[in-house]
């Protein structure tokens, strides 16, 4: 009886967290469906009696009636995906190989790198805003793509070395001095041996640079100013800044930016939560 | 000449060689430009910033120290930090035991908890935002169908209230983050403890406190610190969801450091608040590191 009133008990606790995690999500997709007349009713429909896709047709395909925000929105999408997917690789394959030294290999001021490249991944990008906007304006590169990779990498080559730095540890030398007495040097054991077998911290490593690129805000706010470099979280922002608000198309927007992020969540959950656990951070 | 190095120098080379590209990429895009900020702190920047640069000194940091402003915001600041780092580690906690005991419908749960922790930080404001908005927003309807208010609230123009609001907006974001790394240390614990724990005739309530929580001590502190650093810099769902408002009721430091850059014109003033910001982060970053580097204390 005790054992039943437990299950009973931990139950409704379980659909306490559930409804706390779902209510909001809910709202948002539900508002994206919602008309405009639905949206700004009194008393609030909960379930929009015309639900309609008219939102997200706005934005996947514009036509001449809709907002600039919304027509635009298509084209910082790709910006987003682009800088992204850039900062990813570059960090992987450059975080990896000093990941791989900074473990491994012998040399002078190692552990001293090693602090100093974790060191630099806790400075907060405000920090180091008005440099590079500064660098930017400099080089021609304000408002262009190209700034937001080199900026991004601020954060996520750091992070990229101490998740596969984290990664690289966890695997038994013997393997490798099994290569090595097999005659590979350093260089091919770390292709032939180490890579292969690294799979799953590559993935979890990339896994999160990815997202945490998808979910940066405060460069691109300060680094770009027009669509050709723009990226989803400003443009959703701005959404809110406008003289006349769309709220439909600020909650599709907000859906069709989180779907990305969500979805590789979901697909790669294991990663993320032993990612989690060896100290990976989003913002 | 050797023909065939040593293997230590080798590896010597080849770890110099490895590490070069990303030295250098952080160099450039971290060391110089930190540095340039803290230069740069020393000095009233007028628009512009490569406009004519006075030297002022410690000038500009002495000045920040001296306003009331300045106070106010770190006031602000830690209100928002400690309630929602607090409340997240309580809620994260009791989370994570949740699933833990494994009731019907525990990996479901999980699961859905990397939702909110997925949802990029913008979204998430834009969101809650929505939520809370004056004349159309789900939590006045709620609240009036629920008879609790008897008219609609403008809730973000009263100070208090929208920061607490913001506060309520990071929660959702972040408890589940909590969750899921206690829950993950949970899940690695000895599960013969709780049964010989009980055997000794320990109850519930002292197995929590002087058994599992103790052991659980180095994924609670890495938790916390990683959120207190993320809360104590917080600007993009401020940004979003007050944009510092009501009466600069939701400016904390990382939002004063903006205006102040961005809006006043004050590069010098606020690069030395980002500096501040820096040495904080930093401080907080070194026991971070000394943490996790002592692998007998590793989750």
């Amino acid at each position: 009886m005790k054992k039943k009133l437990r299950v009973v008990l931990l139950s409704i606790l379980v659909l306490l967290a559930l409804l706390f995690v779902y209510v909001p999500v809910a709202w948002l997709v539900i508002s994206s469906v919602s008309s405009r007349s639905e949206l700004l009713s009194t008393p609030i429909h909960w379930i929009p009696q015309q639900p309609t896709l008219q939102n997200y047709i706005n934005i996947l395909s514009p036509s001449q009636g809709t907002s600039e925000v919304a027509k635009t929105f298509r084209i910082t999408l790709w910006n987003s995906l682009m800088v992204a997917s850039s900062v990813t690789v570059i960090a992987l394959v450059f975080g990896s190989l000093a990941a791989y030294a900074l473990i491994r290999l012998r040399f002078p001021f190692r552990q001293t790198l090693l602090i100093g490249i974790l060191g630099t991944r806790m400075i907060p990008e405000i920090s180091l805003v008005i440099p590079l906007y500064l660098f930017a304006t400099r080089f021609g590169l304000f408002n262009s793509p190209i700034i937001l990779v080199i900026t991004y990498l601020s954060f996520a080559l750091p992070f990229a070395i101490w998740l596969m730095a984290a990664f690289f540890e966890s695997i038994p030398v013997e393997l490798e001095d099994a290569a090595r007495i097999d005659g590979c040097n350093r260089l091919e054991t770390l292709w032939r041996i180490i890579m292969p077998i690294s799979a799953p911290g590559l993935v979890s490593t990339g896994l999160f640079v990815f997202l945490t690129a998808w979910d940066e805000f405060f460069f691109a706010l300060i680094l770009t100013s027009t669509v050709s470099a723009k990226t989803v979280p400003v443009a959703i922002a701005e959404f809110t800044g406008r003289y006349v608000v769309d709220v439909g198309g600020m909650m599709t927007g907000g859906v069709l930016a989180a779907i990305p992020p969500v979805l590789l969540s979901l697909i790669f959950q294991r990663y993320i939560v032993s990612g989690l656990t060896a100290g990976a951070v989003k913002g | 000449m050797q023909r065939k190095r040593t293997l230590a120098q080798q590896d010597m080379l080849v770890g110099f060689a490895l590490i070069l590209p990303s030295f250098l990429i952080i160099l450039g895009i971290s060391l110089q430009p930190i540095l340039t900020t803290l230069y740069l702190s020393l000095f009233e920047v007028p628009r512009g910033i490569n406009l004519q640069q006075t030297f002022v000194g410690l000038g500009n940091y002495i000045s920040l120290l001296s306003e009331p402003i300045f106070w106010a915001t770190i006031g602000r600041t830690l209100y928002f930090t400690v309630i929602s780092v607090g409340i997240e580690l309580v809620l994260g906690l009791a989370i994570a035991q949740l699933i833990h005991a494994h009731p019907p419908g525990w990996q479901f749960l999980r699961t859905s908890l990397i939702i909110p922790w997925a949802v990029p930080t913008i979204v998430n404001g834009t969101m809650w935002r929505w939520i809370y908005n004056a004349d159309y927003g789900a939590l006045n309807g709620l609240l009036l169908q629920l008879g609790l208010i008897d008219k609609y609230i403008p809730w973000l123009t009263r100070p208090d209230i929208a920061m607490n609001l913001v506060i309520l907006a990071d929660i959702w974001h972040s408890v589940p983050f909590i969750a899921l790394i206690l829950q993950a240390a949970l899940a690695t614990l000895p599960a013969d403890l709780e049964e010989a724990a009980s055997v000794d005739g320990a109850t519930a309530l002292q197995y929590f406190w002087l058994i599992r929580l103790p052991l659980l001590r180095p994924a609670i502190l890495v938790a916390l610190i990683i959120r207190t650093v993320e809360a104590f810099r917080a600007f993009d769902i401020i940004y979003v969801i007050t944009n510092g408002g009501p009466a600069n009721g939701t400016v904390t430091i990382s939002f004063l450091t903006y205006l102040e850059m961005f809006s006043f014109g004050h590069a010098g003033r606020g690069s030395a608040l980002s500096f501040l910001i820096s040495i904080f982060t930093l401080a907080l970053a070194f026991i971070y590191i000394r943490m996790l580097y002592r692998p007998e204390e590793k989750l």
